[in-house]
């Protein structure tokens, strides 16, 4: 397939940054997105022009360092990553438009390349159960029900890209930091600082930047892990207790 | 681009019978002195872990605010170090060269982790974990090493549970096990198909909780370029500290300390495709083996026979499915080589060669991991291989559901295989269900690493090595479940204790930023980083890597033979030198680059890959992962040479001009008796 891409480039953090356009022919429909981003770059560094700075490493779906914003979408038209989307999801002859993630939060580095060290900041105010190596008590001396578990594990995968992030229209990271509070809320081993984690993670999400919820929902369809919605009412519940506990 | 040609078994095993002493690496290497003494306390093996604990010094807890540690790498091996060692209260600096610590490349493991809790009560321990882990590195692995992470196994599985690690559980609320790589007790944790990222994430929290304590401070998109060493006085160097590129800004940082842990993970990445994260390097490793530090037998690799098959030229890396599919899964080829671009669904049974069941009738389609991709491998270099043509041949065979599908119906398929049938069709665009999938060999971990003793000391006093960066635990072949295993005992459990009496020693003496050592490290990296910007040639640094990937590949990859070696050492030698003269790095050095990153790393790719490629040539026998067609019984199984090889090759850099060193630790087994293995 031929396509037209239009990518967002921009040098460094302060310099003003804008859309380019690029041809690039003979695309393989069973390339990756980012394999066909590979292909221009060779393409730019056999013309003498710098190759496009974009972010992967895994390319498998699971290290949460790649994505996009494809046509408007984050992670683009599939529910998956975009080191997993694959060029068979586009047409031959079609435009596509490439930009980095967009959020205050989330300052552009280069190119196609942010900034997400805030969600690092996040979890270090209590996205952690304390617990100093060696003093851990035997693994089977707390059952942890079966459907515990499972819910726990269902949104652990959170990979921590920050595409809800970018799909909000608040800019708000709710989905992410709500996962973490529902896989550590749903295990016995967090109970101890339920209440402070909730309260001390919104803190720094609030002085990050990141916005506030308003129930949209676009966090949620743009996951690529499919962390559901509903994380985000556990969060306000746990939020809700601890302050009635007085934090 | 150049294809090296393939060198027959035939023609290779022209060059000799198998008895009589060899030395196919002459003049590739010089012989050095034996390294003898491993540091491993002198007790029965049982008590050997336990003896080292109490004899290592303690430091004070008052002490520990005063010594710094430097930990390059975030992945299981790394975080759990990093996160422990500021619990004990020492100065870490933590480095990694992704935007956060979460996402090193041990965040990929699927299949589970191995540890001797023995909660099926099916015989398994401490001693038959120990056994295992030995008897499949195929004797080439240090047994003192080996029986100490069998017995700190179980502790680590506690601590994940107390951070909250969501491992798969049964109805009753304990957790779940599962038997893996063709052990035969169940002892495998695991968390769906995603292990590898429930417990970095753990050790990620745990590492994040000590940044918030002050203990440990992070430093992302960092990439590690040199290592600093210094003489303490007594012409004795010790690893004092790095030089690291922000990869941000482009500055070169000096970082001192009392202490350097590499816990850099594999460099599988030499043969450009492998199942490995873009990223994944030596750079690290191979800086510190040009300083002094052994590298311990590097050609040990483990290549992976279920992976998506190569889909073209533009290919960047390759995706591991289950082994578990071989289970269910039938392997085939057409008979005939015309039928190889027909649909699979129309050849019929009789023109079909399920060459597995074939050639080894007892185990079928679940012989061992090398043999299967070895077979494999045969077959396409025969033509009969399946799948699109790249680079002229077709590199895929079938694995075949429909007989299990037939018998299990498609849900019962998609219970037992979770997502791997998507995940199939998400990357080929071809429905399981329909078509057979196809699957190649692709190269999935590197056993050999930097030589470390019991303290996972490196030769270099004051650098330690653990994880995937160094070589002790798995000898020739690793089985299943057991790096992630490693990687958490080696950071959590051991260095810890073995690091303190290295540091009892310390504070050492401050250096500064113009300390000579210092000055010359950092000139060094500079003076790389110009040559790469200012070379201005007409070939992309990824042009040069795939082209190693394919040396590497074609020979240092599945079968390796005396002549195929040699030629390779030629070809990267001479690719070498047109990369230096001739690769094109655009942009600048104070900027975020990534093809400058990548001409750092492919500029050491090229020393290891020759040197694996001398390591290969020297070790004339067959083991584990290593198969030299000089090597092999009638039926073509592997044959191994305890009486000349039962050693551990540790290679020193003996300058740019020189060739390497060879220094050998042989290997005594005490607890074990070493036998030949065979599955026909
Ligand atoms: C697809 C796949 C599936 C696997 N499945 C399993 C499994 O089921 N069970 C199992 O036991 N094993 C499995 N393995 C193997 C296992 O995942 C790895 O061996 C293990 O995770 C390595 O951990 P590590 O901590 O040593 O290194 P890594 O996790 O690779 O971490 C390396 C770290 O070093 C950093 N680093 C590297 N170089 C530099 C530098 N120059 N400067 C700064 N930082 C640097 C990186 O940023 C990273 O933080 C699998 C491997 C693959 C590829
Ligand atoms: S919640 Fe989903 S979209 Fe947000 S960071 Fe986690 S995986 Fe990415
Ligand atoms: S590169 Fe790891 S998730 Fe995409």
């Amino acid at each position: 397939m031929n396509l037209t891409l239009k990518i967002w480039r921009q040098p460094d953090a302060s310099s003003a940054g804008a859309m380019h356009t690029y041809q690039l022919a003979d695309v393989s429909p069973d390339m990756s997105f980012l394999e066909m981003l590979d292909v221009l770059n060779e393409q730019l560094n056999e013309q003498g022009e710098e190759p496009i700075a974009f972010d992967s490493d895994c390319r498998e779906g699971i290290c949460g360092m790649c994505g996009l914003m494809i046509n408007g979408d984050a992670h683009g038209p599939e529910v998956t990553t975009t080191c997993q989307l694959h060029m068979r999801s586009f047409k031959d002859g079609e435009t596509i438009t490439v930009e980095p993630w967009r959020s205050d939060a989330f300052p552009v580095i280069k190119d196609l390349v942010v900034d997400r060290s805030a969600f690092d900041r996040i979890i270090q105010q209590g996205g952690y159960i304390s617990v100093n190596t060696g003093s851990a008590p035997e693994a089977h001396s707390v059952p942890v029900p079966r459907d515990d578990a499972l819910r726990a594990f269902n949104v652990a995968t959170c990979i921590g890209c920050g595409a809800c992030v970018a799909a909000c229209p608040n800019g708000s990271a709710s989905l992410f930091m709500g996962a973490k509070i529902t896989h550590l809320g749903e295990l016995p081993q967090g109970q101890p600082e339920r209440d402070s984690r909730v309260v001390n993670m919104v803190a720094q999400h609030d002085h990050e930047g990141f916005g506030g919820c308003t129930n949209i929902g676009a966090c949620t369809a743009a996951c690529p892990k499919e962390i559901p919605l509903d994380v985000i009412s556990q969060l306000n519940k746990d939020l809700r207790t601890a302050i009635k506990h007085g934090h | 681009m150049d294809m090296p040609d393939t060198v027959s078994a035939a023609e290779a095993s022209a060059s000799g019978s198998l008895d009589g002493d060899y030395d196919d690496a002459a003049g590739y290497y010089t012989p050095g002195s034996p390294l003898v003494d491993t540091k491993a306390p002198d007790a029965p093996i049982a008590e050997r872990w336990q003896t080292r604990k109490f004899e290592a010094r303690l430091v004070n807890p008052a002490n520990r605010r005063k010594l710094s540690i430097i930990i390059v790498g975030t992945g299981l091996a790394g975080a759990s170090a990093a996160a422990t060692l500021g619990e004990a209260g020492y100065r870490v600096k933590s480095f990694c060269y992704q935007d956060s610590p979460r996402r090193a490349h041990s965040i990929a493991a699927q299949g589970g982790i191995n540890a001797a809790k023995n909660y099926k009560e099916d015989g398994d321990s401490v001693h038959r974990l120990f056994y295992d882990t030995v008897k499949g590195g195929d004797y080439r692995s240090r047994e003192s090493n080996v029986y100490r992470l069998a017995e700190v196994s179980t502790n680590i599985i506690d601590q994940c549970v107390a951070q909250g690690v969501p491992f798969a559980r049964e109805y009753g609320g304990l957790l779940d096990n599962r038997s893996f790589g063709g052990v035969q007790v169940s002892r495998t944790f695991y968390a769906r198909g995603q292990t590898g990222q429930q417990l970095l994430i753990g050790a990620y929290q745990a590492l994040e909780r000590q940044v918030a304590a002050g203990t440990v401070e992070t430093f992302t998109r960092h990439e590690m370029l040199e290592l600093i060493t210094v003489d303490d006085g007594s012409g004795q160097k010790r690893a004092r500290g790095i030089v690291a590129r922000d990869m941000v800004t482009g500055e070169i940082q000096t970082h001192v300390a009392d202490v350097v842990v590499l816990a850099s993970g594999g460099y599988g990445n030499v043969f450009y495709l492998s199942t490995n994260a873009m990223g994944c390097n030596v750079t690290a490793a191979w800086r510190a083996h040009r300083k002094g530090a052994y590298m311990a037998n590097p050609c040990y690799t483990q290549i992976h026979p279920t992976c998506i098959p190569v889909s073209g030229s533009h290919q960047s890396k390759l995706t591991l499915m289950s082994e578990s599919l071989r289970n269910d899964g039938r392997i085939w080829v057409p008979k005939n080589q015309a039928d190889c671009d027909k649909d699979p669904r129309e050849i019929p049974e009789e023109d079909r060669d399920y060459y597995l069941e074939r050639i080894y009738p007892s185990f079928g389609n679940l012989v061992p991991r090398d043999i299967a991709s070895r077979a494999a491998k045969n077959v396409c270099d025969e033509g009969r291989g399946v799948g699109p043509e790249v680079d002229g041949v077709r590199r895929g065979v079938y694995l075949d559901f429909s007989a299990a599908i037939e018998r299990l119906g498609e849900k019962g398929i998609t219970e037992k295989y979770d997502n791997l049938f998507d995940m199939y069709e998400r990357i080929t665009g071809e429905n399981p269900f329909e078509v057979p999938m196809r699957i190649y060999p692709a190269v999935h971990y590197v056993m050999g690493g930097l030589w470390v003793d019991y303290d996972l000391q490196s030769t270099i006093p004051g650098l330690f090595v653990t994880g995937e960066a160094n070589f002790s635990d798995h000898g020739a072949n690793r089985l299943g479940a057991s790096a992630l295993m490693q990687g958490l005992a080696d950071g959590y459990f051991v260095l810890p204790h073995t690091i303190r009496d290295y540091l009892a020693d310390g504070p050492f003496e401050e250096i500064t930023e113009d300390h000579p050592a210092v000055v010359e490290a950092r000139e060094s990296v500079k003076g790389r980083i110009d040559h790469f910007l200012s070379v201005n040639g007409t070939r992309s640094v990824d042009s040069y890597h795939r082209e190693l990937g394919n040396i590497m590949w074609e020979y240092c990859g599945m079968e390796r033979t005396e002549t195929g070696l040699k030629k390779a050492i030629d070809l990267i030698r001479s690719l070498k030198d047109d990369f230096y003269r001739n690769v094109k790095v655009l942009g600048s050095a104070e900027t975020l680059n990534q093809s400058l990153e990548k001409a750092g790393r492919v500029a050491d790719f090229f020393e290891l890959g020759e040197l694996m490629c001398i390591d290969a040539l020297n070790r004339r026998e067959s083991c584990g992962g290593h198969f030299r067609g000089e090597s092999q019984t009638e039926d073509g199984e592997a044959l191994r040479h305890d009486d000349e090889f039962a050693y551990v090759a540790a290679w020193e850099w003996a300058g740019e001009d020189s060739i390497p060193v060879l220094h050998k630790e042989d290997l005594v087994y005490s607890a074990i008796e070493m036998k030949q293995r065979s599955y026909k």
